[in-house]
């Protein structure tokens, strides 16, 4: 039929228009980084088993993890607040109950003993003009890879896989350099709900802490060189690609960027991209469930519609 | 002829009417685009402190934008059933807009008397209206007792109380 | 005055103040157009559809958009998007329309220029319509402004500063238009009051010009036959209806233009819901950076053709050549030299031009979107002297086309 001929030739070239634009035009535009799932291949293996009551000793040990670094989870509180932790190593220690959940084995055991490789900063820090804020473990006298494995065992004995929830994933890997104004979360923690005061009309409360947020952002500006963006909808803004390959390797996407590598597993990984999701694409859920309806309703109609004009034209042709 | 033309009548109409019926859905959908923001009905919670309210002076809170009176009683102020009992004091808590067209009375300490200068409407210090036009006494939000606070916002058992003896709207 | 009598009804009443009877019958009973037609002819209510699903959703975007800089960014993609009640489908539904709508005034403008419709009185169609597409390119243009994103501001810098023209350096115009150096809060609220009035108020006027201009000549039909209406509707009337060439505007020809409709919208709500990323460029999720222009920059698919008539060339040539692009298709009417209207497959060398214009756009718009760099640059460079050249041959071939008839 003829019409359908016609059908055919609009079809076709929106179609030929259409693959020229989108995945032709982006083929060519974005360079392809192949994504490695989380294999961290480049750091050895662990080939010791770790036993988590040795790994416990060492990292609360005298001069060890728990002198930077929290652990909420064992009780053992931050030693310091966030302006200072930032003003004295250029960011917050993370918070290390959920690493061993968070994070892949390998990319563990080598930031302890050796953080400027695990991380990919080595052309940042090399040691002698630069120092990285973390020292590497030099072992406390044993074989050091047992301990290290020892005190992995630690971590993983502690995190909590079924209470991370994406929130937490997010605050504990990403949050302490970007903040997320979607999700009311700056570098120093959420947001606080303060009242305007009546009489004075300002609320003191929140300049206070937009003050704290502030100095906070001035240090990392000053550790990094730039403020990390705000990730709020960041995931609308990258492609899946992307987002993977660049948290995987930081390097592969953006030479020479302030992001180093951060060492997620893939459930890690999944659980930080669900928190973005919640705030960069929260209509999602809607989509699915009304699509479905108003396209049934269109389809109907058009139905009615190939009737009603059926019934008219008999007279005409 | 007669019978087609009825059905091509039938198939306008039922064209028509799904139509219509799909607009209904899509008024539905505009409807809900005009509701206040999420924002704003999670605002609708207030938490005031009375530990540090003086008798006979007027505090003044904010809770969804709407000012909120708290007057804290002296002995020689009469009692009331609209009264809001916190440990041994006595209380008037209410929204602080005359219930005749909304604008806010002042409080006169010595008369304890409210007097609202829109329209010359005045209330007695349990908001109970002693000269019109204001037709109802000021209007007491729901709220909650925690000890030493309240909150705004929320009904508690005082407040369903007070609401059901028909003390307030 | 005229006479009046006590009304019998409310159709009555009306009747005798407006005449109602007499407009309808003018404007869709009597309104005739030809029965020989396909489903192409139905674009223009389809546009008209598409037009009041932007002017809908554009409405809802408007109680919560805040044309401010600072406010912008976050009022389009937290409160819309997240906050208000079915924000999301207002956005994704003008985001895509907004998109949409130029697939199909590209259809529109080929079908007429395959069918020969802008020929033999039909002048005034085809101009009123390239004043629409202008308009609505504008109209697109500004709204892409509007959620300040990187594309947002970066198309804004470029696009305004092409108004230098040059080699002329007008400077000091750019500065005017926006109002500012550079795209800031000046430039984000006058093209806000652009794209919500000005130019909304321009569409709609050139939409009733644009219907205006059809009564006369009336609609083209699929053999460019010169039909008489007046004998042609009085068979239709007599109850000769299968032998009339004509059909009546309602229902006959209205009820085959909404099955076409209905078609139009499952394409277009399957769109809305389900692939709705081509209408809202990544980039376009960045806020705006004036100290960081994104690696790729490029207009929306719609624009890209013109835009890379612009591109190979240096600065002045381009600027030449843009300028050409852009108002060529007007002058159409009077480029084509052949008194034939004919659909192109009829009328020879016409019909290898069509195509050769088509799938030279169709290149253009391709090459537009990729990066200028090597062989794609050689190839632009060649496509858009092409397009040019095409439309430089067009007097002369058409001048040399047989007379179909023997007329």
């Amino acid at each position: 039929m003829k019409e359908l001929k016609i059908l055919a030739i609009v079809v076709f070239f929106t179609l030929l228009t259409y693959w020229g634009v989108e995945p032709f035009a982006h083929s060519k535009m974005h360079k392809h980084v192949e994504f490695k799932n989380f294999a961290y291949s480049d750091l050895p293996a662990l080939t010791k088993t770790g036993d988590p009551a040795k790994g416990q000793e060492l990292v609360m040990g005298a001069g060890a993890c728990v002198g930077c670094h929290s652990i909420k989870a064992a009780g053992v509180p931050s030693p310091m607040d966030p302006n200072m932790a930032a003003s004295s190593y250029g960011v917050t220690p993370p918070d290390l109950s959920q690493v061993g959940a968070l994070l892949d084995d390998r990319f563990l055991a080598e930031m302890i003993k050796n953080p400027t490789k695990a991380m990919m900063l080595k052309h940042k820090f090399d040691g002698t003009t630069r120092v990285f804020p973390m020292p590497a473990f030099m072992g406390a006298g044993g074989d050091i890879d047992q301990e290290v494995a020892d005190m992995v065992a630690y971590f993983k004995s502690i995190a909590k896989p079924d209470e991370l929830t994406p929130k937490v994933a997010y605050e504990d890997s990403c949050a302490r350099c970007h903040a997320n104004r979607y999700g009311n979360i700056t570098q120093i923690g959420e947001v606080p709900k303060t009242k305007t005061n009546i009489v004075t009309n300002k609320d003191v409360d929140l300049l206070k802490f937009k003050i704290k947020v502030a100095n906070y952002q001035a240090d990392l500006v000053h550790y990094l060189g730039k403020l990390p963006p705000d990730l709020s909808i960041m995931i609308r803004a990258r492609s899946e690609n992307f987002m993977k390959t660049f948290v995987e390797d930081p390097e592969s996407q953006l030479p020479g960027t302030a992001m180093p590598r951060v060492g997620l597993s893939k459930e890690g990984y999944d659980k930080v991209i669900s928190y973005l999701e919640e705030t960069g694409d929260p209509s999602k859920k809607d989509r699915e469930s009304l699509g479905p309806w108003v396209l049934g309703f269109f389809a109907i109609f058009t139905i009615l519609a190939l009737l009603w004009k059926k019934s008219i034209w008999k007279d005409l042709h | 002829m007669a019978i087609k033309k009825e059905r091509r009548d039938f198939l306008g109409m039922a064209l028509g009417g799904f139509t219509a019926l799909g607009g209904i859905a899509a008024l539905g959908a505009a409807k809900r685009t005009w509701d206040p923001l999420p924002s704003v009905m999670a605002a609708g919670y207030s938490t005031i402190d009375l530990s540090a309210a003086k008798p006979n002076v007027l505090n003044v809170e904010k809770w969804r934008g709407k000012p909120i009176f708290i007057l804290k009683k002296s002995p020689d102020m009469k009692k009331d059933p609209r009264e809001v009992i916190v440990g041994d004091n006595r209380y008037l808590i209410c929204i602080g807009l005359c219930t005749h067209l909304g604008c806010i009375p002042s409080y006169f300490p010595k008369e304890h008397k409210f007097k609202c200068a829109c329209h010359g409407g005045q209330f007695d210090a349990s908001g109970r209206v002693l000269k019109s036009p204001p037709p109802i006494p000021l209007v007491i939000p729901p709220f909650k007792i925690e000890g030493e606070k309240v909150v705004i916002g929320e009904a508690g058992e005082e407040y369903k109380k007070l609401k059901a003896d028909g003390l307030t709207v | 005055m005229a006479h009046f009598t006590k009304a019998t009804s409310v159709h009555d009443w009306l009747n005798q103040r407006l005449a109602i009877d007499s407009v309808r019958k003018v404007l869709a009973t009597e309104y005739w157009i030809p029965k020989n037609i396909n489903f192409l002819w139905a674009m223009g209510m389809i546009l008209a559809v598409t037009f009041g699903l932007l002017l809908i959703s554009g409405i809802f975007l408007l109680m919560y958009y805040k044309p401010d800089t600072k406010l912008a960014f976050d009022s389009v993609n937290y409160t819309i998007m997240s906050q208000v009640g079915y924000g999301w489908l207002w956005r994704h539904i003008h985001a895509v329309a907004a998109s949409v709508v130029f697939l199909i005034i590209y259809i529109h403008m080929f079908t007429g220029i395959y069918y020969g419709s802008y020929k033999k009185g039909r002048e005034m169609i085809w101009i009123s319509g390239m004043l629409l597409f202008v308009t609505f390119s504008g109209e697109a243009f500004s709204g892409y402004m509007l959620p300040w994103g990187q594309m947002s501001y970066w198309a804004g810098m470029v696009i305004t500063d092409i108004f230098s023209l040059g080699a002329l350096h007008l400077d000091g115009l750019v500065e005017w238009i926006r109002g500012n150096f550079v795209p800031g809060d000046a430039f984000l609220n006058r093209f806000f009051m652009l794209h919500v009035v000005l130019l909304p108020l321009a569409v709609m006027a050139l939409i009733v010009l644009h219907f205006a201009t059809l009564r006369i000549p009336h609609v083209n039909n699929q053999d460019g036959e010169e039909i008489d209406f007046k004998e042609e509707s009085q068979k239709y009337l007599s109850g000769n209806t299968k032998n009339s060439k004509v059909i009546r505007f309602q229902f006959d020809f209205l009820s085959k233009d909404i099955v076409v409709l209905g078609f139009f919208l499952i394409f277009f709500f399957y769109l809305v819901f389900y692939h709705f990323e081509f209408a809202m460029d990544p980039v376009n999720f960045d806020p705006a950076d004036g100290l960081k222009t994104p690696t790729h920059i490029y207009p929306e698919w719609y624009f890209l053709w013109t835009y890379e008539i612009l591109r190979p060339f240096p600065k002045n040539p381009g600027l030449l050549a843009f300028g050409f692009a852009q108002v060529i298709f007007i002058f159409l009417p009077f480029l084509d030299r052949s008194p034939n209207v004919a659909p192109a497959n009829k009328r020879g060398a016409f019909k290898i031009w069509f195509w050769l214009l088509l799938l030279t756009m169709v290149t253009l718009t391709i090459f537009g979107k990729l990066p200028p760099e090597g062989v794609f640059t050689t190839y632009g460079t060649i496509t858009a002297s092409f397009f040019i050249l095409l439309w430089l041959s067009l007097p002369i071939i058409t001048k040399f086309e047989k007379p179909i008839g023997g007329k």
